[in-house]
């Protein structure tokens, strides 16, 4: 049990003007030399609970007004800055209304006064297995544009997150936007997620799926877990299994089955790994009946 | 390491101060403005009791770097009232015993407050997840609904 503590360690605070002279400062950052934050709903309770090292310098990523953008472009997708709030995202309309999976996955996060500061960068960032927009943008392809003084990259979400709270990022660079591309065309998602309480709690299971069927034919299937693996995971062998396959009740069952299978949950105070595998086949299919029945 | 000053209103009064980098902006409310309303409860962003107003929005003191209130407009419990008269909200769960030990009190008149701002007419639903991040021990959320149900009763009435 890591000791509480109620104050911050000491720490400089420094708040870069532009991209430019934040990646500057972070040319040779060593760890625990420079924290980046942006919402700080995950980096200041970890520095205060000291899971994180004290830093020199606490850097703010909210000077760098480039990156507070949600942008749509027609055929292309949606941009979301790396310092666009959860709240800006479930308020925006298109997102609700192009992006619903994502809204639903994004609104499932903690409360208003969390998702009034984090972003769904931030989501990303601290790469918890149960990160609640991550099963959704998994299913969607989202890819994260990153960038340091060597230059940029974009790295597909699958390949972002390594493992439990940890993400292919270096330490001197910065996440610069999401880029999610279009829904499947005639798809349709849902995310949901279970919890103890239905707010201000983290997930036990989450299930995104994102599927088109034409002529009750799955045409395209995506199935994402959070929290019950290393990392969120898509339930690959389900999704083959039901592509090509007519709407019918056995075969949601089983695509239900083959994605417990797949998961491989861990037990914890919060829920058993059987529960959660159980879970799992449960909610899949219950997402799978929600997407896919109504379009019979 | 030096301390930072910064500008900003806080219950429509100007205060230029300078604080410590690590300082939040709960600690600076209650400890350098004493101002101890705001309540900390878990300090870690889980139970809302910090609560205030920034921008307009509500945000976890606790989990915000005192420095970051440098141009901001901040509203805390001890904003609501007009002298000695106390506002519709706070009204409300006195009349409607909204509270028992009151810890969480602080906290839930602001998220019900930015609520009532947006949604004047809420419904049970909205009020829940208005307030479902401020925890509260005591009341089991009924009176507090029921208060919140009661202040856009009175705030309607009053315009």
């Amino acid at each position: 049990m890591a000791t509480f503590y109620r104050r911050l360690p000491r720490f400089d605070y420094v708040k870069p003007k532009s991209l430019g002279d934040a990646l500057d400062l972070l040319k040779g950052n060593k760890l625990g030399a420079i924290q980046v934050y942006a919402g700080g709903t995950d980096v200041i309770p970890r520095l205060k609970a000291r899971l994180l090292p004290a830093p020199k310098f606490l850097m703010d990523l909210k000077g760098l007004s480039e990156l507070d953008h949600i942008e749509y472009k027609d055929g292309q997708g949606l941009d979301i800055g790396a310092l666009a709030t959860v709240s800006s995202l479930i308020q925006n309309t298109l997102v609700r209304e192009q992006f619903g999976v994502l809204f639903q996955g994004a609104n499932s996060i903690a409360s208003t006064q969390v998702q009034n500061r984090g972003t769904l960068a931030g989501n990303l960032c601290n790469a918890i297995p149960s990160a609640d927009s991550a099963p959704a943008l998994l299913c969607l392809g989202a890819k994260l544009v990153c960038v340091s003084h060597r230059g940029e990259r974009r790295i597909n979400i699958e390949n972002f997150i390594t493992g439990p709270r940890k993400t292919i990022l270096e330490s001197d660079e910065l996440v610069k936007k999401i880029h999610v591309p279009d829904m499947p065309a005639g798809s349709r998602g849902v995310y949901i997620k279970l919890s103890t309480r239905s707010r201000m709690d983290l997930s036990l299971v989450g299930v995104a799926v994102v599927v088109a069927a034409v002529d009750g034919v799955i045409r395209d299937i995506r199935i994402g877990l959070g929290g019950v693996a290393p990392t969120t995971i898509r339930a690959k062998r389900a999704e083959e299994m039901l592509l090509g396959e007519k709407v019918r009740d056995n075969i949601i069952a089983e695509g239900g089955r083959l994605a417990a299978e797949e998961s491989s949950p861990r037990s914890s105070h919060r829920a058993s790994a059987e529960y959660r595998r159980l879970m799992v086949e449960v909610l899949v299919k219950r997402a799978l009946i929600q997407t896919l029945k109504v379009q019979e | 390491m030096e301390m930072r000053d910064i500008k900003f209103t806080l219950n429509g009064n100007a205060f230029e101060i300078a604080v410590k980098p690590w300082r939040t902006l709960l600690e600076m409310i209650r400890e350098d403005l004493h101002l101890t309303g705001t309540k900390e409860g878990c300090g870690e962003g889980e139970c809302g009791s910090c609560t205030v107003i920034m921008g307009d929005k509500t945000v976890n003191s606790c989990l915000v770097p005192a420095v970051e209130a440098d141009n901001q407009e901040i509203i805390t419990i001890e904003g609501l009232p007009h002298g000695e008269k106390l506002h519709p909200i706070q009204e409300a769960f006195e009349s409607k015993a909204g509270l028992q030990c009151g810890f969480c009190t602080p906290g839930m008149i602001m998220s019900a407050k930015v609520l009532l701002d947006k949604t004047p007419d809420p419904s049970e639903e909205e009020i829940r997840e208005g307030i479902a991040g401020n925890f509260c021990r005591c009341t089991g959320y009924t009176k507090i609904i029921e208060s919140i149900q009661a202040a856009a009763e009175m705030i309607k009435g009053a315009r």
